[in-house]
């Protein structure tokens, strides 16, 4: 299987991603420019964190004009699996490809941390291999990650469990102390209605290995492995 | 065509948390400014550019609010100016 991870200008988690798909699991990858047309046949595309365009504007604001996007989009609306890290999740809510917006943290402060996320949606591309209620363990690095929806669509989003991940505490449960950045609803993650697509601001990619703190990344790149093979 | 300057605030949506907007509003209580009420921090563009006349201008920078300047989840904007350049 191939995996595609575009680079933007600005784009520092690219390699993170490229090792997951490569090291981790045993695949080929590529990166494309973000000026590419075209995917270059992958099946799988990952849009990594970082800062694109320098976050002018608002974060992912500007990225998600970039002429690859485009062809992203389409690969969304085939059914392809995408996943947006960090910045990349900013990127899909700024795309339209996620419902909602991530703005600056309730504390201000840019967090660089572990955090504890429960699964709330095995039903996805990328979580497929997961149980529902299971907690994994991963780093956050941003400064804007409060998820943010109006209250129509935070209805839906609730309603139709486009929630896949929320913040929660050591016991699994989502207090409003393990809301480190001050989201709706603890929310974490989402998915598009389809479960193709799905955006979350910790970094599964940087959680591969025990010996950097947690390998609870590793299931996401193995859900979407055996989902696309299955 | 005729240059135009055209300004737009951008803030955050009423009602949504504005923690920066809360941060600056509480330096302005410490330095004794007790009057404020609220404080909404966003930025404000100005974009040069040309349109036939400045209903065009304003209609166009309009646009451009809905389709990139602003983000229509999070955040209002307001034409603050049409100006012949």
């Amino acid at each position: 299987m191939k995996f595609g991870v575009v680079s933007f200008p600005g784009s520092n988690c690219d390699d993170d991603a490229v090792f997951a798909a490569t090291e981790t699991l045993g695949q080929s990858a590529v990166k494309l420019w973000h000026k590419a047309h075209d995917l270059e046949g992958c099946d799988v595309i990952m849009l990594p964190g970082g800062f694109s365009y320098g976050d002018y504007l608002r974060a992912g604001a500007i990225a998600r004009f970039s002429p690859i996007m485009r062809e992203v989009a389409a690969h969304a609306e085939r059914g392809g699996p995408v996943i947006g890290i960090c910045n990349g999740f900013q990127i899909a809510c700024e795309a339209g490809l996620l419902p909602g917006a991530l703005m600056r943290n309730a504390g201000l402060q840019f967090l660089s941390m572990p955090v504890t996320i429960r699964v709330e949606q095995a039903g996805t591309r990328w979580t497929s291999l997961c149980r529902e209620g299971q907690c994994l363990t991963m780093p956050i690095a941003h400064g804007e990650g409060r998820y943010t929806v109006d209250a129509a669509t935070l209805e839906r989003v609730e309603g139709e469990g486009l929630v896949v991940f929320r913040y929660v505490d050591a016991t699994g449960e989502a207090t409003e102390a393990a809301n480190v950045n001050g989201s709706l609803d603890n929310i974490a993650g989402v998915r598009n209605t389809a479960g193709n697509v799905v955006g979350l601001m910790p970094h599964p990619e940087r959680a591969l290995d025990p010996l950097l703190g947690s390998a609870d990344g590793r299931v996401l790149f193995e859900s979407v492995l055996a989902a696309v093979h299955a | 065509m005729i240059p135009f300057r055209v300004s737009v605030h951008i803030v955050p949506r009423k009602g949504l948390l504005d923690p920066q907007g809360k941060a600056v509003a509480d330096a302005l209580h410490t330095l004794g400014f007790g009057a404020v009420r609220d404080v909404h921090v966003g930025r404000h563009l100005v974009i040069e550019t040309t349109a036939a006349d400045a209903v065009a201008a304003e209609a166009a920078v309009r646009e451009m609010c809905a389709r990139l300047l602003a983000n229509p989840v999070t955040e209002d904007f307001a034409i603050a100016g049409v100006a012949a350049a």
